[in-house]
């Protein structure tokens, strides 16, 4: 399968027919640090409903300080943002690259956490934490504390946390970096079939060729110094992407494609 | 998403069943070896003086010091207890304004900035130099002793606990900016969670140096204080020259700051043992 930059048709592609309805808007925006460096200029994006976007690039390209700025942690220096509705109240979740979890709390109380600062009492969050801690396989683990579980389980509970208030837009940021091979591969699989079976758009940043690819149905490769998008692409992989669509030719060829415009951006 | 892949938790066994014996060995040694030691000190203590027939005015044997120690308790215990319950005073109005002024420092830099140095200050002054001052000027000796008591107990607190209400991790700050969290809800979520190991180790520090802060305030209070403290006590029996009385004050007061210190540490223990690393038992 060749990689299209047209807009492509079938069906089952989930990022396409709604990519018109924008979710998230950015126009011309800057983001000029005090100590003067440029994380980002003049970045011009549109994000669609239900799309899950990747930003891949090496580090210093301002991805993490883009996502950032979608979350609303921090204004742009110049340009506009335009999100979607009620960030603050939970219209947005946010993974960090660690799990960021509190330690002295159980996990049922970190998953809470959000529903809780909208002053939801914890017998009326019961169903929902309880809900999503399913969703991710952790439904036995409430009582828990996060010193003890393993990496990968802590990532979902991170992962549960963001989930809870059913936000339209989650935003992700190197979630599984530092997780190792095998949990990282399953991460990935596990997030797909949520992202599919539910109304999500997804916007991924990440340093991994292959896991945008397996991942994304659109590419968008950032340059740094300063900072700035250097190539948009749609990935036309079907679905459903498993163990297979990871071994087949298709796969390495949109890998070779990806890097391709990733070492150009390091270039220049 | 799938049932985790990774193995469940190791869950916690009660201690009695986890302990190997290599660990049961390490725990006896532990209470043995300083005991070990206290015998042989206080044995060959009392050998010299036998031996060498030192005078009681000079050198007391343990044997003499305890017979004195259970002989004048009836003058001593309540004697401790006032010293104790400087201590505590001391010590609760330490939390209080160590607290109190860690929270300020923390809700305004302005706060932080304009009353920190006088902080210092009074850390850094000694105590004993102080203490005649505030006799002078405060009539109510109790509240004299407490306030010089309070001077040496009060810093640890304020300085740990400042650090801990700044120690924060920065994603969970995000976090709650972007779950738009009013400051209450950082404060009592987030910030005071985290300054809580913090506040307890300057609790154990506190809390042995209100019990110094009691007694260097009871000496320079003398016969002019209230009189009826164990480091008062200890002062009369030197007038006296009843040396074995003044051993037996100063045995009564190590062992007081050896309870204060285990009391505190098995609190910061109770506290802390589901979650941070300095109380959580190391698997291996």
């Amino acid at each position: 399968m060749s990689l299209a930059l047209a807009p492509q048709t079938e069906a089952d592609e989930p990022g396409r027919e709604t990519a018109a309805t924008p979710l998230v808007r950015l126009e011309g925006v800057s983001k000029v640090f005090a100590n003067g460096t440029v994380a980002l200029a003049g970045l011009d994006l549109v994000i669609g409903r239900h799309e899950f976007v990747s930003l891949l690039g090496p580090s210093g390209c301002g991805k993490s300080t883009a996502l950032r700025l979608i979350a609303g942690l921090g204004r742009p220096t110049r340009g506009r943002i335009v999100g979607p509705e009620g960030a603050a109240r939970g219209a947005v979740g946010f993974v960090f690259q660690e799990p960021t979890l509190m330690p002295w709390a159980t996990v049922f109380d970190n998953v809470w956490l959000p529903l809780r600062l909208q002053g939801i009492g914890r017998r009326e969050a019961e169903p929902r934490v309880g809900e999503v801690l399913a969703m991710v396989g952790l439904a036995d683990f409430a009582h828990a504390y996060p010193r003890e579980l393993s990496g990968g389980m802590k990532m979902r509970v991170s992962i549960a946390r963001a989930l809870v208030t059913r936000p339209s837009l989650l935003l992700m940021d190197e979630p599984f970096a530092a997780l190792d091979e095998i949990t990282r591969l399953k991460l990935n699989d596990e997030l797909l079939a949520l992202w599919r079976a539910q109304s999500w758009t997804v916007v991924f940043v990440t340093h991994s060729v292959y896991e945008s690819v397996y991942l994304s149905t659109r590419i968008v490769v950032m340059a740094p110094r300063p900072g700035r998008v250097v190539a948009d692409l749609p990935i036309d992989a079907p679905w459903p992407r498993d163990e297979a669509f990871r071994t087949s030719t298709a796969y390495n060829a949109l890998c070779r494609r990806v890097s391709a415009e990733l070492h150009r951006a390091m270039e220049g | 998403m799938a049932r985790a892949l990774e193995s469940p938790p190791a869950s916690l066994p009660a201690p009695a069943e986890r302990a190997e014996p290599a660990a049961r060995e390490d725990r006896l040694a532990r209470i043995l070896a300083p005991i070990v030691i206290a015998i042989l000190v206080v044995g060959g203590w009392e050998a010299i003086v036998r031996v060498h027939e030192i005078p009681h005015y000079i050198l007391p044997g343990p044997s003499l010091i305890a017979r004195e120690l259970v002989e004048s308790w009836p003058v001593l215990w309540p004697s401790l207890l006032i010293t104790v319950k400087i201590a505590a005073l001391a010590l609760a109005a330490a939390i209080v304004g160590g607290v109190g002024l860690a929270l300020l420092c923390s809700l305004s830099r302005w706060i932080e900035i304009a009353l920190f140095p006088y902080a210092v200050v009074l850390q850094v002054t000694p105590v004993v130099s102080i203490a005649p001052l505030i006799l002078i000027y405060v009539d109510h000796t109790l509240t004299a002793v407490v306030l010089c008591a309070w001077i040496v107990a009060f810093f640890p607190i304020l300085s740990n606990t400042m650090l801990g209400l700044a120690s924060a991790d920065h994603n969970l700050r995000d976090l709650f900016e972007l779950y738009g969290a009013s400051r209450w809800q950082q404060l009592r979520l987030l910030r005071l969670p985290t300054a809580l190991p913090y506040f307890l180790g300057g609790l154990r520090i506190a809390g042995g140096l209100s019990l110094i802060g009691a007694v260097v305030a009871e000496y320079v209070a003398g016969t002019a204080g209230t009189g009826t403290g164990l480091a008062f006590r200890v002062l009369e029996a030197q007038y006296r020259l009843n040396i074995p009385r003044m051993f037996a004050g100063l045995l009564l007061l190590a062992l007081t700051g050896v309870a204060i210190y285990l009391l505190f540490g098995a609190l910061s223990h109770l506290l802390l043992h589901r979650w941070h690393e300095s109380a959580v038992r190391r698997e291996r």
